[in-house]
């Protein structure tokens, strides 16, 4: 599949929201700097798959996991781990955007702030790389003092996406990033996403199998809580090894 | 044709009906209607009352079949019980006739049958007084400071002389003001022997010593001040003596009457105002009625320290309620562990806002006064003992006890703007390494601000009117001197304080004067419920700028 060093994995993962079990035992690879997409039917567990590895699952009560989570080999579950140094790690983007109720540059700069950097030109100078990363540079750099909420919806999920580049992640992950979104902002993060592979290993939990197909270098196809395949995405889209894949991607269920 | 077609009834059968309900929509909108009719009237009854307390009433003068003659205002109209022989039916009317060292009250009823004549002579006049209340009369005779007479002719020479009192009035003041400075080394010094000598250590040979050498040290600060403060007395004297010489003889039907120039306040000639003199006398009248003090046993002159009792109180309430309603809302909301000890603390904060104030009056009095001003007094007043510093009713006590009282709803509200707060936010703010702490401060508690602010709005509306407990916790009829002074340390949070509810109740209820105060009662209602008025305004305001500072958000 891919001999690039392993950013994320897990071992065995079994994930319960109190009585349920979300999350059968996974164990998978994620290599770094390629671009891998996890896609299911609704309900398969993927998004909850994607938070264990910034640990997003803590906020919600009454989660219990099994089996190791590691990031850049190193196990996010294990005690005195420092939490707030794993999500600046791995940067998450979420399927609604959320950008702050301030302006656009104190939404950028609120990562570094809150981890201590101070300096009105290190921070200007973080704004302006992390949305020129996100492609966002052009279109508000008049405005840095404007609130966020003014923006489109485009603009404010590619404004979440710099907002976690600030932090100088390693790894993004996304949660269905562009599902509320119209397809010239779904083109336009899609776009991207493609230009940052080069610096991030990126997950993106995608509905949308042709945006899987346009932007994955792998993917992985979940179903009931069960990974089902793994593969490089060409050969998922053409030659599925599992029935159940093909059913999925020829769309006679999910 | 089959003839059972005819017998088909028609669609049409019932009359045209009411739609059903109908009745039950009026009544709702009439007692919509009845309730706005009465707000309308509660604030007509106030204002109404409140202004004729300022507005200049025209000055009648009453000649009665007896040859008596009244000069005073014009102050109701009624019907007299009807005549048993007759059954006619006779009206009476009620005059301020003032000059209460001369009447027997501030008020006569006179049956109309006994008015011969009643005119308003433009030469009557309203004497405004600092002592006795209002006075009503012509002017006959005035003498100068010096006992010269004045020449009544021109008007002015009458307002030179009101001018010259004023003055002599405001340095009256400030030469007391000075003496009082001048003695105050005397007074602190006799304070601190009188405390010695009333002490155990009196007995002692140590205290004895220092009784002597005190009482040795005040004989020669006595002697030492002696000179500057005859000197201060002597101009002192001299000020009041050519106050009280000059005076003005009011002629008022029968009895004249002769008033230092020292207890005039000011001359209303309200026979010679016209419309616009008379507007802008009502409105220079409320000033003077917000701005200045109380005179009279609170029957006559402003309402300056009941107001700013009031404010005081109501701003250490909300520096008080703020932070604890919404540390309290923070650790239930977002740190408690949820389970029974959890719904219990909500039911008790529910419960809490549902106790009868005066309960928390008595919570006041026995736990801030007695419990923490004891030990207050003890540990860092103990040589004042036993006169109470802080174990007596003061504003500090009476704002936290309101706080107390208040802290329901801010917790309340609190919360509602806490779980408001979008949950994509907080995850948000989380996910990109902030910690809990950080998403509480930085996120979640600025977009609850609005939320806060509401409880702020419904603490202060609800403090602001509440008397029931300050009477327990330090409200007073007269506070000597405001909580807030140029005495070090400036904020005496010890002190009494006046208040515009409990005022309103003095002054309706406990005056020795109760019909001439009535109408400041209202004056001072009208002045409370716009100061709550716009307290709320305020605070929504505020809130509204924050709200849309989130717009498109649900906070």
């Amino acid at each position: 599949m891919s001999d690039r060093p392993v950013a994320l994995s897990t071992e065995g993962l079994h994930l319960y929201y109190g009585e349920t079990h979300a999350l059968k035992g996974i164990t998978l690879e994620l290599p770094e700097h390629q671009i891998s997409a996890l896609i299911g039917p609704s309900g398969c567990g993927k998004s909850t798959y994607l938070r264990c590895f910034n640990r997003m699952n803590d906020v919600i009560d009454g989660v219990r996991i099994e089996g190791r989570v590691l990031v850049e080999g190193e196990d996010v579950n294990r005690e005195n781990v420092d939490l707030e140094q794993i999500r600046k790690r791995v940067g998450m983007v979420f399927q609604k955007s959320n950008p702050f109720p301030m302006s656009i540059l104190d939404n950028v700069s609120f990562g570094p702030r809150m981890s201590g950097i101070r300096g009105r030109d290190r921070l200007d100078e973080i704004v302006e790389r992390s949305l020129r990363q996100a492609d966002l540079w052009v279109e508000v750099k008049d405005r840095l003092a404007g609130s966020a909420l003014d923006l489109s919806g485009g603009q404010q999920q590619r404004l979440c996406i710099a907002r976690a580049l600030a932090n100088e992640p390693d790894i993004l992950l996304l949660d269905e990033p562009a599902s509320a979104l119209d397809p010239i902002s779904t083109a336009k993060i899609e776009e991207t996403l493609l230009q940052l592979k080069a610096r991030y290993t990126i997950v993106i939990v995608t509905h949308n199998l042709q945006q899987a197909a346009r932007v994955a270098d792998l993917t992985a196809f979940f179903m009931l809580g069960e990974l089902v395949e793994f593969s490089d995405t060409t050969t998922m889209f053409t030659k599925p090894a599992q029935r159940l894949t093909e059913e999925y991607i020829t769309g006679r269920f999910g | 044709m089959p003839g059972s077609e005819g017998k088909r009834s028609p669609i049409v059968v019932a009359p045209p009906r009411q739609a059903p309900g109908l009745p039950g929509i009026w009544a709702t909108a009439l007692a919509t209607l009845a309730v706005l009719a009465m707000l309308a009237t509660l604030l007509v009854i106030v204002v109404v009352n409140a202004v004729s307390w300022f507005w200049p009433a025209r000055i009648h003068e009453l000649r009665l079949a007896d040859g008596t003659v009244l000069v005073g205002e014009l102050a109701g109209r009624e019907e007299m019980p009807a005549s048993p022989n007759t059954g006619e039916v006779e009206h009476r009317v009620r005059l301020k006739v003032g000059n209460r060292e001369v009447t027997e009250s501030d008020f006569v009823w006179v049956p109309e049958s006994a008015i011969v004549s009643m005119t308003e002579p433009a030469d009557l006049v309203r004497v405004v007084r600092s002592e006795y209340g209002d006075a009503f009369g012509r002017i006959v005779r005035a003498v100068d400071g010096s006992g010269m007479p004045l020449d009544l002719g021109g008007p002015s020479a009458l307002d030179r002389l009101l001018e010259d009192g004023a003055g002599m009035r405001r340095e009256r003041r400030r030469l007391e003001h000075q003496l009082e400075k001048t003695r105050r080394p005397l007074t602190r010094l006799e304070e601190r022997l009188d405390l010695v000598e009333r002490s155990d250590r009196a007995s002692t040979p140590e205290g004895q010593a220092e009784i002597d050498e005190l009482r040795q040290r005040t004989g020669r600060l006595a002697t030492e001040l002696a000179p500057r403060l005859d000197a201060v007395q002597a101009r002192l004297d001299e000020t009041a003596g050519r106050l009280h010489r000059a005076t003005l003889l009011l002629a008022a039907g029968e009895q004249p009457l002769e008033i230092p120039l020292g207890n005039v306040i000011e001359l209303v000639w309200s026979n010679r105002l016209g419309l616009l003199a008379r507007v802008w006398h009502t409105l220079w009248q409320g000033v003077l009625f917000l701005a200045t003090e109380p005179r009279e046993a609170n029957t006559e002159g402003g309402i300056f320290p009941a107001l700013f009792g009031t404010v005081l109180l109501v701003l250490l309430m909300s520096l008080a309620v703020v932070p604890l309603g919404v540390i309290t809302a923070v650790y239930m909301t977002e740190y408690a562990r949820r389970g029974v000890m959890l719904r219990l603390a909500h039911q008790a904060v529910n419960n809490l806002a549902g106790v009868p104030s005066i309960v928390f009056g008595m919570f006041g009095l026995a736990f801030f006064l007695y419990g923490v001003g004891g030990v207050v007094d003890r540990a860092f007043f103990a040589d004042r003992l036993p006169t109470p510093t802080f174990g007596t009713g003061g504003v500090l006590w009476a704002s936290l006890t309101l706080a107390l009282l208040t802290v329901p709803v801010v917790v309340v509200a609190t919360r509602e703007g806490l779980l408001a707060v979008p949950r994509s936010w907080r995850e948000g703010s989380l996910a990109l390494g902030a910690t809990k702490w950080q998403t509480m401060r930085r996120i979640v508690l600025p977009a609850a601000m609005p939320g806060i602010l509401t409880g702020l709005i419904l603490a202060v509306s609800r403090a602001a009117g509440e008397v029931a407990p300050l009477m327990l916790t330090g409200a007073a009829k007269m506070a000597p001197s405001l909580p807030v002074d140029g005495m070090p340390p400036f904020l005496h949070l010890q002190r009494k304080f006046m208040h515009l509810g409990f005022h309103i109740y003095d002054v309706s209820m406990q005056s020795p004067n109760v019909e001439a105060a009535k109408p400041m009662a209202f004056a001072t209602t009208l002045v409370l419920l716009a100061l709550v008025v716009l307290m709320n305004l305020t605070a929504i305001v505020v809130r509204r700028r924050l709200r849309r500072a989130y717009r498109g958000q649900v906070v």
